[in-house]
C-alpha cells in the first residue's frame, strides 16, 4: 500500500524571536527540509516615502532614523549627501570627520546587534550580553551628541546640527582602547567553537554571480569575494583621505560573513581613532544662510537673523531641479536615496533603497534544500531590520 | 569604458535608434530609452564587455498626474567592473503594460512587486505579482500624487465584534496643508565666520 504524503506549510513569525522583527516567512517543508520559503513583508509598512514627499527637506530627517534603527545616522549621511549634491555645497572638514566617525560607530552598533543576534538564533547568549554592554556606551554617545540614544536627527545638508559636546572626543578615544579587546572576548567565543562553525559554515552560500544577480551589496557581496565597498570605490566625505582595509570573504557562506563583520568592526575602530586625531577645531556647518540657520546670539542682535531663523523653520530652503540618486555603505550594504526635486521646500520625489530588501528576497534562493534548522542561521547572517525593508 | 564620456558614446553609438536622449550629471549617466526596447537594451548594457552594468541597483516610478504620459520608470544600475552608476527611464501612459526584468535580473521580482503596489503599474510576465507592502486586501496605490496622504481607511478592534475591522477614515481635525508659496528667495549673502559661532549659545 503506498500512502500519499503531502508536504507542511509553516508559518514562521510574524511573532517569532528569531524571526528578527516582523517577518512573516511561509516555509514549504518535506520533513525537516525547506523546499520553497515565501517571505511576507510590510508589517511594519509607516509609507515613509510618502510622509518625506510631505515634509520640507529639514522635516525628513527624522524619518531616516527610523529605517534601519540600528544605525540611524548612516541613513541621514545618504540623505544629506544627495542634498548637497544638488545644492552644490561644501561641508566644512570638521563635520566631515564628525560625519564619518559617527556614521563608523553605527557601523559598529549595528554589526555588535547582527553578530551577537547571529550567536543568540544558534543558541550562544553570553556573546549578546556582552555585546549589548558596548553597545550601551556608543549609543551614550549619540544621546551626548544629538539627545537622543536612537533617533539621532543630527547630520542636516551642509554638516551636523551641533558641534559636540566638550569631552566626548576623549571618551570616544578611551572606548577605542577597550573595545577591540571585547571583540577578541567575542571571537574568543565564536570563532573557532564548535557549534557555531557546524551551524554557520557551508551554510547559505552565495556565489559571485548570484550576488551581483540579486542585487547583494554590503557584507553580502563582500563575503563572496567580491571586493566592493562604496567608501573606496566612491568615497563620500572624507573617507578618500582614511585609511582602511576591505575585509572580503572566500566561500560566501554565513561563517564568512560573520568573519567579515569582525573584521570590519576592527576597521571601523580605526577609522574612528583616524578621525579623532585628524579634527581640529572648525565650524561644523556650511555658512551659507540660504540653507544654515543662524546661531541664537544672532537672532538676539539681528531683526534678519530672525525673519531667516523662522523662514528657514516654517517654509524650508527650496533646492533647485534636478535628479540625483546617491548611496552610501551602510553597515548593511548599499543604502541609497533617489531624490526628484522640482524647487520648492519639499521634494517630490524620495525613493529609498534598502539593502535588507533585495537581501530578503532572495530568502528563498538561500534556503531552499537547507534543514528547518538553517532558516535563523541564514535569517541572522542576512543582517534584516524591518525598518529599512519594510519603510 | 574608463570615463562617461566615452562609455556615453558608446553606447549612443551601439543602440544608436533605441536611445532618445543622454546626459552625464552628477558623475551618472542618464538615458531616455522608448518602452518597447527594454529588454534589448538592458541585456546589451549587462552583457556588453564595454559596459557590464551586472546589477540592477531598483525599479522606481515617479508619477506627474498633469501629464498625458504620465508615469516615468526609471531603473537604476550599477557596473562594479567600471565604476558606473546609470539611470536608465522611460514614460508610460496609465494603464499601460510594461515588461518585466525578472527573466535579466532576477532581483527584479521584489522591486517590481513594489512599483505595482505603491504605483498600480502592471507588468507582463512577471511570474508572481502581488502587493508586497501594503495590508493583504489593501485598495489603491498609495504613492500616487492623488492618493491622500491620510489614506482612505483606518483600523481598529472594535468591542462589538470582538475583532479588528477597517473604517473610512474620520478626522478630528483637517490635515493642515501650509501655503509656502512666499516671494522670500532666502538670503542672498554668506554668512561670516564670525567669532561668536565657536562661544556656547
Amino acid at each position: 500500500m503506498t500512502k500519499k504524503i503531502k508536504n507542511l506549510n509553516l508559518n514562521f513569525g510574524p511573532q517569532h524571536p528569531a524571526a528578527h522583527g516582523v517577518l512573516r516567512l511561509i516555509l514549504e517543508l518535506d520533513g525537516e527540509v525547506v523546499e520553497k520559503a515565501d517571505p511576507h513583508i510590510g508589517l511594519l509598512h509607516r509609507g515613509t516615502e510618502k510622509l518625506i514627499e510631505n515634509k520640507t527637506y529639514m522635516q525628513a530627517v527624522p524619518y531616516f532614523d527610523r529605517l534601519d534603527y540600528v544605525a540611524p545616522m548612516n541613513q541621514e549621511h545618504a540623505f544629506a549627501l544627495a542634498i548637497e549634491k544638488i545644492l552644490n555645497i561644501d561641508v566644512p572638514i570638521r563635520a566631515q570627520y564628525i560625519r564619518v566617525m559617527f556614521c563608523e560607530i553605527g557601523r559598529i552598533l549595528s554589526h555588535i546587534l547582527n553578530v551577537t543576534t547571529q550567536a543568540l538564533d544558534v543558541g550562544a547568549l553570553t556573546p549578546s550580553l556582552w555585546g549589548f554592554e558596548e553597545r550601551e556606551t556608543l549609543m551614550t554617545f549619540y544621546e551626548r551628541a544629538s539627545g537622543s540614544r536612537l533617533h539621532a536627527n543630527y547630520f542636516r545638508a551642509g554638516g551636523v546640527h551641533q558641534d559636540l559636546p566638550a569631552g566626548l572626543e576623549k571618551d570616544i578615544s578611551k572606548f577605542c582602547e577597550t573595545f577591540p579587546k571585547i571583540i577578541n572576548d567575542l571571537e574568543n567565543l565564536l570563532t573557532d567553537n564548535r557549534i557555531f562553525k557546524q551551524r554557520n559554515v557551508d551554510i547559505g552560500v552565495v556565489t559571485k554571480d548570484d550576488a551581483l544577480n540579486y542585487s547583494f551589496s554590503g557584507v553580502m557581496i563582500r563575503g563572496s569575494g567580491i571586493p566592493w565597498d562604496l567608501r573606496k570605490s566612491q568615497p563620500y566625505d572624507c573617507y578618500d583621505q582614511l585609511e582602511f582595509k576591505i575585509p572580503v570573504g572566500k566561500n560566501g557562506d554565513c561563517y564568512d560573513r560573520y568573519l567579515c563583520r569582525i573584521e570590519e568592526m576592527k576597521e571601523s575602530v580605526s577609522i574612528i581613532k583616524q578621525c579623532l586625531a585628524r579634527m581640529e577645531k572648525g565650524p561644523i556647518k556650511t555658512f551659507d544662510g540660504k540653507i544654515s540657520p543662524p546661531s541664537k546670539a544672532e537672532i538676539k542682535q539681528s531683526m534678519e537673523a530672525l525673519i531667516h531663523h523662522f523662514k528657514l523653520f516654517t517654509e524650508g530652503y527650496r533646492v533647485p531641479k534636478d535628479e540625483i540618486y546617491t548611496a552610501v555603505e551602510a553597515p548593511k550594504g548599499e543604502f541609497g536615496v533617489y531624490l526628484i526635486s522640482d524647487g520648492s521646500s519639499k521634494p517630490y520625489k524620495c525613493k529609498i533603497r534598502a539593502p535588507g530588501f533585495s537581501h530578503l528576497q532572495s530568502m528563498d534562493y538561500l534556503i531552499k534544500g537547507h534543514m528547518l534548522a538553517d532558516v535563523p542561521a541564514v535569517l541572522g547572517s542576512l543582517d534584516i531590520v524591518f525598518g529599512e525593508v519594510d519603510r | 569604458m574608463n570615463n562617461l564620456i566615452d562609455l556615453e558614446k558608446k553606447i549612443n553609438s551601439e543602440l544608436t535608434t533605441k536611445i532618445n536622449k543622454s546626459s552625464i550629471k552628477h558623475d551618472q549617466i542618464y538615458v531616455e530609452i522608448d518602452k518597447e526596447d527594454l529588454i534589448d537594451v538592458v541585456l546589451f548594457l549587462k552583457t556588453n564587455k564595454d559596459t557590464k552594468f551586472r546589477q540592477l541597483i531598483d525599479i522606481t516610478v515617479v508619477d506627474y498626474p498633469e501629464e498625458t504620459q504620465r508615469f516615468k520608470i526609471v531603473y537604476l544600475f550599477l557596473s562594479h567592473e567600471f565604476n558606473h552608476r546609470m539611470i536608465l527611464s522611460y514614460f508610460i501612459n496609465e494603464n499601460e503594460l510594461i515588461s518585466s526584468l525578472t527573466s535579466v535580473f532576477p532581483s527584479a521580482n521584489w522591486m517590481e512587486r513594489e512599483v505595482f503596489d505603491m504605483y498600480g503599474v502592471n507588468f507582463k510576465n512577471h511570474p508572481d505579482l502581488r502587493r508586497i507592502l501594503t495590508d493583504y486586501g489593501f485598495e489603491g496605490h498609495p504613492l500616487r500624487k492623488d492618493f491622500p496622504l491620510t489614506g482612505h481607511s483606518e483600523v481598529r478592534y472594535s468591542e462589538e465584534k470582538k475583532k479588528v475591522i477597517n473604517e473610512p477614515v474620520k478626522l478630528e481635525q483637517n490635515y493642515r496643508n501650509f501655503d509656502y508659496e512666499s516671494p522670500w528667495e532666502g538670503t542672498k549673502y554668506i554668512k561670516e565666520i564670525s567669532e561668536t559661532n565657536d562661544k556656547k549659545n
